[in-house]
């Protein structure tokens, strides 16, 4: 009511002035804790474990939060086209749209302590693990002000503090260095787990049977998250894997296969996973998903997929599509208050996008920056120090 | 192959271990030990480099600190013994993975026991999976453990080339500075008793392109515990160069603590007709030959580089300063090899002094021969660093 009497006074000429309602004021957007129980799209599938329960206890409070949030990272990977085609980002950038529901289920299931680690597509995970949006397309645009400096890139985004270890460009190289984080989960006593991501196709790298190996041998916290968009890169799964059921391919490692589309069954599965996998050692999940774009920027996303898929999918599994349904039949929102806030999350995206373009270059001293850390005054990276040329006495 | 060097104890530099300008050490609180130096250290400023007085203290100077005892004498491998366990002692993040470093107690016997001291945990047993186990070493330093990782023997780790470059080495700048990755990523490498081409590796060179990484050769009992204590207490990636030959060697050490600097070379020799640069196992070919060659009347400089990347270029310009000839020798390839960077270092740096060109002894860029004599014919053998010092002192 109230936000129809704003808007109503605003008038349909100012429409541009969209007013900002913290969440609360509106009479819709319901931040309700009282628990709701959502039941899984589809029945999980299971290897050697017994699956848990498909009905997803949650909140509407959540629910909103969950459109929130993916909603956001919708809005930043399209800008993120956008700047790309302008020029201002360059390079590879790996988008995420239609695989949202992945990073935020997950997100929703773990806290701080526990560690995420995954590959290239990472711009939406790092936002996921709390990531400032105005640092990510600062460093997308190579900018002072990126979370990695803007030394980093596309592929290169970390948040210490928040446990997200990144952020790696070669396929597969990340799953050691993920058991190598639950190792030391291990070896701290921490009671916390580390997720693992990697793709389809890093799923035949021989690092990661090596990697899951010693994990189910000394019983790593570690959850491997197989995001099984169904492409590695141009090529479809069932071209690459002799078995595409990668929740399978643990053989003694025990699995489960989510709809990585339905964001509450992720969310539902990756607790189940953590619970398991601190008494049990590792576990894999296999989230099916999608991804709507491309590869990267440079691959149109057409040549070995039709358009028919691309859209039958957008129509029937889209994540954030599938949670705006759920709020509207639980009545939790109306759909003109849904719109709103995503005009307001396009804004806040736009304004983000503006702030990060102020953001100067690095300066060129950077380019010696962070090569070493500065142990013992050491500063240098070639043989003979730099360019420096030696000063005898 | 005797031990040439004699201790090097110089006047005990007390440096107390505060937080680096990086900060935030998960080690315990400010330790006091003694880096014992070649010369006497002046304190390193910022970038600058600042030169030092390298004290060329002959051989049989009596100017030698007095230590508190008479030192104890130990093997090579049991020196690089002490340095696991005195770091594993006192800081609980250090541990070590490798193949058989636990119960089996290393290859070369330099993890002997430590299984049974610290755990199966900390001194953990991989399966062969170098590219996984050296993944998780880097995977276990972004979250703050400090893992020395063995490959059984340096050729193995080429099998994790890609985690030793593309992590180890990058992380710390692609993360913007916020992680680092302190391991220690050691083995034996180097041309050994007719063990066949893949075991007879000189991979100095494969590693020394990847930005990030320090690395450092020991060839002495003495050098060896130092080093690997330094290199287990940096903060950045440290590949350690042992040789399969050199596990053997006996030396007196001292009881006392003490760890080297990592980026300084060591004088083993001095002299004053011809640089000898050197590092692992050519030095004792390289000593050798000095014996043939003050006989014929020649005083060599023989300096033990140790650090491979970078170079001690101070302790390596004082000496070109001197004596104005260069020789290199090395057990690295020649295509490539650390001897061809050093080349090219000291030629941007120090052409003015020189008198001659310098010349490089490397091994042949050959895998290596099983058969005995070709083998020997393969590396750098007394007679050629003999004859390149006469034709260089010509």
């Amino acid at each position: 009511m109230v936000a129809a009497a704003v808007l109503r006074h605003l008038g349909a000429g100012t429409a541009r002035r969209v007013v900002a309602l913290p969440l609360t004021l509106s009479r819709g957007v319901s931040d309700s804790t009282e628990p709701l129980t959502v039941e899984t799209s589809v029945p999980y599938k299971s290897h050697i474990v017994d699956p848990p329960a498909r009905e997803v206890a949650t909140t509407p409070r959540e629910l909103v939060a969950f459109f929130r949030d993916m909603s956001v990272m919708r809005r930043f990977e399209i800008a993120a086209d956008s700047l790309y085609k302008a020029k201002l980002i360059r390079g590879f950038c790996h988008l995420y749209d239609g695989q949202e529901a992945v990073a935020v289920g997950m997100e929703a299931a773990t806290t701080r302590a526990d560690a995420i680690i995954t590959a290239y597509r990472d711009h939406c995970t790092y936002l996921a693990r709390g990531g400032d949006i105005v640092a990510a397309f600062a460093e997308l645009m190579g900018r002072r002000d990126g979370c990695s400096r803007g030394k980093g890139g596309s592929m290169h985004f970390y948040k210490k503090d928040a446990n997200f270890y990144g952020g790696h460009g070669i396929v597969g190289a990340q799953a050691p260095l993920g058991c190598g984080l639950a190792f030391a989960h291990r070896y701290r006593k921490e009671d916390a787990v580390t997720f693992d991501l990697y793709g389809d196709g890093a799923a035949n790298q021989g690092q990661l049977f090596e990697a899951l190996n010693m994990a189910a041998l000394w019983k790593l916290p570690a959850i491997l998250v197989c995001e099984n968009n169904h492409y590695g890169m141009g090529t479809a799964e069932w071209r690459a894997s002799k078995s595409p059921d990668y929740y399978k391919r643990g053989d003694y490692v025990p699995g489960l296969k989510v709809d990585g589309m339905d964001v509450l069954a992720v969310k539902q599965a990756c607790k189940f996973a953590k619970q398991h996998t601190l008494e049990n050692g590792p576990i894999i999940l296999e989230m099916d998903t999608y991804r709507y774009h491309g590869h990267s920027m440079s691959d149109p996303g057409s040549t070995y997929r039709t358009r028919d898929e691309i859209a039958g999918i957008r129509q029937e599994r889209d994540p954030i599509e599938r949670v705006r349904k759920l709020i509207l039949t639980h009545d939790l929102s109306t759909s003109q208050e849904l719109k709103d806030m995503e005009k307001e999350i396009r804004k806040q995206v736009d304004t983000a996008i503006a702030k990060a373009k102020e953001s100067p270059m690095p300066d060129p001293s950077e380019l010696f920056t962070n090569v070493y850390v500065n142990d013992c005054g050491l500063e240098s990276f070639g043989v003979d120090r730099k360019e420096v040329t030696s000063v005898l006495p | 192959m005797a031990a040439a060097s004699s201790l090097h104890v110089a006047a005990p530099v007390a440096t107390p271990r505060v937080g680096s300008s990086a900060g935030n050490r998960s080690a315990s609180a400010a330790r006091v030990v003694r880096v014992a130096a070649a010369g006497s250290g002046a304190a390193r400023a910022g970038g600058r480099l600042v030169a030092r007085a390298a004290v060329a203290a002959k051989e049989n100077s009596p100017a030698r600190a007095a230590s508190k005892s008479d030192g104890h004498e130990v093997l090579l491998f049991e020196a690089l013994r002490e340095a696991l366990i005195e770091e594993m002692k006192v800081d609980p993040t250090v541990c070590v993975f490798g193949e058989d470093v636990g119960h089996y107690g290393g290859s070369y016997k330099v993890t002997k026991g430590l299984a049974e001291m610290f755990g199966d945990l900390r001194v953990l047993d991989t399966p062969i999976a170098e590219n996984s186990f050296t993944g998780m070493g880097v995977g276990a330093a972004m979250k703050g453990l400090r893992p020395v990782i063995e490959g059984m023997n340096m050729g193995f780790l080429l099998l994790a080339y890609n985690q030793i470059s593309n992590n180890c080495g990058m992380l710390h700048y692609t993360s913007g500075g916020q992680f680092k990755i302190p391991v220690v990523i050691r083995g034996p490498g180097g041309v050994g008793r007719q063990l066949g081409a893949e075991h007879s590796q000189r991979l100095e060179s494969y590693f020394q392109s990847i930005p990030g990484l320090q690395m450092v050769a020991c060839s002495t009992p003495y050098n060896a515990k130092g080093l690997m204590k330094a290199a287990i207490r940096s903060e950045n990636p440290v590949v350690l160069f042992e040789h399969v030959l050199l596990y053997n060697l006996k030396e007196k050490i001292p009881d006392e603590e003490y760890v080297l600097c990592l980026e300084e070379a060591e004088m083993v020799r001095p002299g004053e007709h011809v640089t000898i640069l050197t590092y692992s196992r050519m030095r004792y070919h390289v000593m050798q030959a000095a014996k043939t060659l003050v006989n014929k009347g020649y005083d060599p400089e023989v300096i033990d580089i140790r650090s491979l990347k970078p170079f001690d270029l101070h302790t390596i310009g004082n000496s070109i300063k001197k004596t104005h000839r260069v020789l290199i020798v090395e057990e690295c390839m020649r295509t490539g090899g650390i001897g061809a960077s050093l080349r090219s270092a000291i030629i941007d740096n120090f052409w003015d002094y020189l008198d001659a060109p310098i010349m490089c002894l490397s091994s042949q860029d050959v895998p290596t021969p099983y058969a005995a004599p070709l083998e020997d014919a393969t590396v750098v053998q007394p007679a050629q660093i003999v004859a390149a010092v006469e034709q260089i002192c010509r």
